[in-house]
């Protein structure tokens, strides 16, 4: 205890006047610590400090890179996805256009058939018509001529008059044809 | 004592100081030697008391810019009081390194220096006509302010600077003094029942311990953050 009230009465002896030794070691002091916080100790702090701002800024940008990717990936894709549906719907469309194209033609030639076959038929009806209309008059014509002979009891040798007679009747057959229907 | 007679005589307290000294430097040599972006436990206690003075006193009161440029003053002044200020609780060494007035005299007039310079060098011209002629004053009034802004600005400040570190040290150091001797005395040499006195003053001590924990932290902030201040007044945009 006794270096206590020793240095306790020191102090209280002149406290407010300075000794010499007293300003120059507080000095040397300060000057050395001075020094060494200013030319060593800051700036290592504020060479880590930076060195851990940029790693933190660095990995803030690594970070929005990735998004930026990931976010340009997903437009991609979703562009591409948008073309395959686009191009599907195109050839869906086309598929149907096809499609009705084949039925259209299709449906023509169907119809052409058809109306070949009808021309066809009719033709050969109306050939048939004529035949049978020759041989009728040809047949009416003798039996008609016949059964006359037979009624009016005379030859009907001369050819020129027999075909007046039978065109005559034909006609009348005809003219009574109409007025049936 | 060593050199006595000389100018580098060294008594206790002045032993004290180097010793404190050599601690700060080698507790920061050691913590800032291999500096890791990741710090590990030691790192962190010593950039959490680097960033202190930095970003709640520097940065805060002076800015960035002109925080970092006086960081190494306010740094030094803060690290130098609080250890100084510690050893007057430390077992064996038992009195504050700035319990004499040294320290607080030539930190305080390193203070005063740097903020007349640094208003100086930032307001040339303008800096001593503003500081002793307040701006926006009616003339007849500056027979009464200006002697008021020479007597608080450039006398008392730099007084009341020094004074309130010191006498935070000493009249602490008397405090503890007074208790442990009493307690010393009660037990060692006072009769009988007396002895007992000697638990409450122990006590007190102990108490008064505590409390001086406290003012040699806030001794220590105080200081530093009054420098910060004065600087930010001279250096403010009204000057």
């Amino acid at each position: 205890m006794l270096p206590v009230i020793v240095a306790a009465a020191a102090a209280a002896e002149n406290p407010l006047i300075p000794g010499i030794p007293d300003i120059i070691w507080s000095a040397v002091c300060f000057i050395v610590l001075l020094l060494f916080f200013w030319f060593k100790v800051l700036p290592a702090v504020q060479r880590t400090l930076d060195a851990r701002a940029e790693l933190i800024e660095g990995g803030i940008k690594k970070a929005e890179i990735a998004q930026a990717e990931a976010a340009a990936a997903l437009e991609k894709y979703n562009e591409q996805l948008a073309e395959a549906r686009a191009e599907a719907a195109r050839i869906r469309d086309h598929a149907r256009q096809d499609g009705i194209k084949i039925l259209n033609e299709l449906k023509e030639q169907a119809s052409a058939e058809a109306a070949r076959i009808t021309a066809n038929a009719s033709v050969q009806i109306e050939a048939e018509r004529q035949a049978a209309l020759v041989s009728l008059r040809a047949e009416v014509g003798s039996l008609a001529i016949d059964l006359a002979a037979g009624v009016i009891g005379q030859t009907l040798t001369d050819d020129e008059k027999a075909a007046s007679l039978v065109d005559q009747f034909l006609a009348d057959l005809e003219e009574s044809e109409k007025m049936a229907r | 004592m060593l050199f006595a007679g000389t100018p580098f005589e060294l008594n206790r307290i002045m032993l004290i100081r180097i010793l404190v000294t050599v601690v700060i430097v080698v507790v920061f040599w050691l913590g800032t030697r291999k500096m890791k972006l990741v710090p590990g436990r030691g790192q962190s206690l010593i950039e959490m008391g680097l960033d202190f003075v930095r970003v709640s006193i520097a940065e805060d009161l002076l800015g960035k810019k002109e925080g970092r440029r006086f960081l190494p003053l306010l740094t030094t002044f803060f690290f130098m009081i609080l250890a100084m200020n510690f050893t007057g609780t430390v077992p064996g060494l038992n009195v504050a390194g700035t319990a004499v007035i040294g320290v607080p005299l030539l930190l305080a007039a390193i203070a005063y220096v740097t903020w007349i310079y640094a208003g100086l060098r930032k307001h040339p011209g303008k800096f001593l006509r503003n500081s002793l002629f307040p701006p926006g004053v009616p003339w007849p009034l500056y027979i009464i302010v200006t002697p008021i802004e020479i007597i608080s600005t450039f006398i008392v400040r730099p007084v009341t600077h020094t004074l309130r570190l010191l006498m935070n040290m000493i009249v602490g150091h008397l405090l503890l003094v007074l208790f442990f001797l009493a307690t010393s005395f009660f037990f060692v040499q006072a009769p009988g029942l007396f002895k007992l006195f000697g638990v409450g003053t122990l006590a007190f001590g102990f108490a008064f311990t505590l409390l001086e924990l406290l003012v040699i932290v806030l001794q220590a902030y105080v200081f530093t953050i009054l420098t910060a201040v004065y600087l930010q007044l001279a250096l403010a945009d009204e000057h």
